[in-house]
């Protein structure tokens, strides 16, 4: 399963500036996110906002095991969690004992939870890579999601563990009552955990966990064990996971057995895999986008996890470099100038593929709704459940559009090639 | 207790049995196709669904037959047409398409069908006491559970030891491209063993609906039990497959009917200790860890031989 052929991460050579746009980036993100809440400042873009920041770190931690080590976790909300957990405990314990710790501390403490359990079944879990490390992720993930329900003095049953953040020590006089305080924390995190998670790809330990994933064998003939650095990856995904979990804890003051739950494992799973585990960016992208159409998603419809659940077989089938992997295979055609040439037929493309999803939204709130609130409004125009019209528009839809938009795509990869092939003369790699 | 023993050895049996209609298909298709098939568990929470719909169309009897052969054909469309296309891009991807459709298999049942249990009953011939054991009256419909599970796991061992089609599918589980060069098609056979597997999966849905819960959330619950059975009995051991089944069966089964805990054994705990993890594991049923039971079994048998009870390979 290790030897399936991954694309791995493009080692460019510096080239002059090279360091100004590196370092721009950062500084740009940093900007970013200081500026977001100052231009967007309403109560729900805040909320928002700070959800997608706890889970670009959840999804970036995630990313280094199974974007750069290779292990495939169905159970990283374990980590999570249980981070989550730790950091209720200790404001709980801090905020009692009037220890002089403030609340931006606190995610490390989770973040050492995190690590903490993966230290412990770390060594037996990474033993072998593939499809037994799913097996006992996903066993592991289920036991402890189980576990949390029996031992209540900790886990505090089903209705979880509460605290109160602004009963810490207040620092330079915030008390992280208000959103906007914890925005500014959890964006301060997000910034450091980026940082530092990008920084680990660069080290040695980086680099050796990347040919873990490519050839473990060849690894172990150049004097590593693949197994201590399965460990070690492990343990890392951990401490980061962990420091998602704090900040969740942080941020909604309670910490329940559902945090540590399958489907907060499979949320994390295919954030980072709609985004594109190849590239450092791609879980980024991948969070952003899964938390803002989860939270997009509850309002409009109720079957909003049916949709991720397409949406992640159609990367899976036809996009296994998810969105990251989509956007820099048009690197080469930019650098080129022949991205022009494919452009039509994207264009040509992008009428039929719209009308097939629009087919397949139409079929499925039909059927969501046939029961209950008929009433559909899709781009404005009303639809009724019940009415055969409605039907007769979703079969056209759907079969139409699948039809044109096979012949479409075909048509995509011929204009694809061609600009490649011009690329490719030209000197850049496609 | 001897009541307790005949009956949870009854029933454990039965959910064992239960459990291998589901663990061979997942096994075989397992070690043909290297794939771990996350949707098994979904195609038996079909069965279960498709068998109560068409049960009250067309009655129990017709549903029985035809609700595994529509499982089947589900099965079947999903090797032709999501893993084949996606085996180019490596098992990772293929075992995350199968996890991406149990998510979206459990999203449409609970669509169409609500999340609550539906009303799937014992058909009326059925539902009467079979036998009379001491003073429990055991159903006929669980003795029917087990004759049909009993049947397909003779018929699956014949066809697979005694038939040609037995044979080229065991010779395409371990040389599939020597198959191919014989002039069998190995994409067929795949897709028929998926479909099969599929089917059983189904029949297991089917008849075990009326008995246990037929909710949204029955693959969810089943399918880390499953993983745990095949990972337990050796991947791709199908003899390993059948003891992890009878066994895990048992166990959950003793378990949940068993209610002593460490204090009613040793006595309570001293209550000036207050409330601690200690006083929650003294005071925990047998009973309310059953469900932890497996993974905990899981959890060792990877400690202490990776490669499960049966099995040849560690990974």
């Amino acid at each position: 399963m290790t030897n399936a052929p991954t694309p791995s991460i493009a080692v460019t050579k510096q080239e002059p500036g090279g360091a100004l746009s590196f370092y721009g980036v950062w500084l740009i993100a940093a900007a970013a996110l200081i500026v977001l809440p100052l231009i967007f400042s309403s109560g729900g873009s805040l909320t928002s906002f700070s959800l997608i920041g706890i889970a670009i770190i959840f999804a970036l931690s995630y990313n280094i095991l199974l974007g750069q080590t290779g292990l495939l976790s169905f159970g990283h909300a374990v980590q999570y969690g249980l981070g989550g957990f730790l950091a209720v405990h200790a404001m709980n314990a801090v905020a009692s004992h009037n220890w002089p710790i403030p609340l931006p501390v606190i995610p490390l403490i989770g973040g050492i939870g995190g690590m903490a359990f993966a230290l412990l079944v770390g060594w037996v879990m990474t033993k072998r890579a593939g499809t037994v490390f799913a097996m006992i992720s996903l066993g592991i993930g289920e036991l402890v999601a189980s576990s949390s329900l029996i031992l209540r003095s900790v886990f505090g049953g089903e209705s979880g563990i509460t605290t109160d953040r602004t009963s810490l020590m207040p620092l330079f006089g915030w008390t992280f009552g208000p959103q906007i305080q914890v925005y500014y924390l959890i964006a301060f995190w997000v910034m450091i955990s980026a940082i530092a998670m990008y920084a680990l790809t660069r080290t040695p330990l980086g680099r050796i966990c990347n040919a873990v994933r490519d050839n473990p064998e060849r690894v172990e003939f150049i004097g590593y064990d693949p197994h201590v650095v399965r460990y070690l990856a492990y343990m890392f995904a951990g401490f980061f996971a962990g420091i998602a979990g704090g900040l969740t804890a942080i941020n909604f003051e309670i910490a329940n057995s559902a945090y540590l739950g399958a489907t907060q494992s499979g949320l994390v799973l295919f954030s980072a895999f709609i985004g594109g585990t190849a590239y450092f960016f791609g879980p980024i992208l991948g969070a952003i986008l899964v938390t803002y159409l989860q939270l997009g998603l509850t309002s409009v419809t109720s079957v909003w996890q049916l949709y991720f659940g397409i949406i992640f077989i159609g990367i899976v089938m036809f996009a296994p470099g998810g969105i990251a992997g989509i956007l820099m295979k048009h690197r080469p055609l930019i650098r080129a100038g022949t991205l022009g040439t494919v452009i039509p037929s994207y264009l040509v493309a992008a009428i039929p593929t719209l009308a097939l999803a629009l087919g397949v939204i139409l079929t499925i709130e039909t059927v969501a709704r046939f029961s209950g609130d008929a009433a559909i409004n899709l781009l404005g125009i009303p639809f009724v459940a019940t009415a055969p019209t409605t039907w007769a528009a979703a079969a056209v839809l759907v079969v139409g559009g699948f039809l044109v938009a096979r012949i479409t795509w075909r048509r995509v990869a011929e204009a694809w090639d061609r600009a490649a092939t011009v690329a490719r003369d030209r000197g850049y790699l496609a | 207790m001897a009541e307790l023993i005949v009956i949870s050895t009854l029933n454990g049996v039965l959910f064992g049995m239960l459990l291998f209609l589901l663990s061979s298909g997942l096994t075989v298709i397992f070690s043909m196709m290297g794939v771990l098939n996350f949707a098994h568990a979904s195609f038996y929470m079909l069965g279960a669904f498709f068998g109560y719909q068409l049960t009250r169309w067309i009655g129990f009897w017709p549903a029985l037959v035809l609700a595994p052969l529509l499982v089947g054909a589900v099965g079947m469309a999903v090797e032709r047409y999501g893993l084949r296309n996606t085996h180019k891009h490596g098992h990772v991807a293929e075992l995350l398409l199968t996890f991406g459709l149990a998510f979206a298999i459990e999203e449409i049942v609970s669509m169409i069908w609500g999340k609550s249990p539906v009303d799937y009953r014992v058909p009326a011939a059925l539902d009467f006491p079979a036998f009379t054991v001491f003073s429990t009256n055991y159903p006929a419909y669980k003795i029917f559970m087990l004759v049909v599970s009993v049947v397909i796991f003779i018929a699956l061992l014949v066809t697979l030891k005694r038939t040609r089609v037995g044979l080229i599918v065991q010779a395409a589980l371990t040389h599939p491209s020597m198959v191919g060069h014989l002039g069998h098609n190995v994409g067929r056979v795949f897709m028929l063993v998926f479909g099969v597997g599929s089917a059983l999966a189904g029949l297991a849905g089917v008849i075990a609906g009326p008995s246990l819960v037929t909710q949204s959330d029955m693959a969810a619950f089943l399918g880390p039990i499953l993983f745990v059975v095949i990972v337990f009995g050796g991947l791709g051991s199908l003899p390993g497959a059948f003891i992890a089944s009878l066994l895990i069966g048992l166990i959950q089964t003793f378990a949940v009917a068993l209610n002593g805990s460490l204090a009613s054994v040793f006595g309570p705990l001293d209550p000036s200790l207050g409330a601690s993890p200690l006083t929650d594991i003294w005071n925990v049923t047998i009973a309310q860890i059953a469900p932890i039971l497996p993974y905990l079994l899981l959890v060792l048998v990877l400690i202490f031989r990776p490669m499960g009870l049966l099995g040849t390979r560690e990974s």
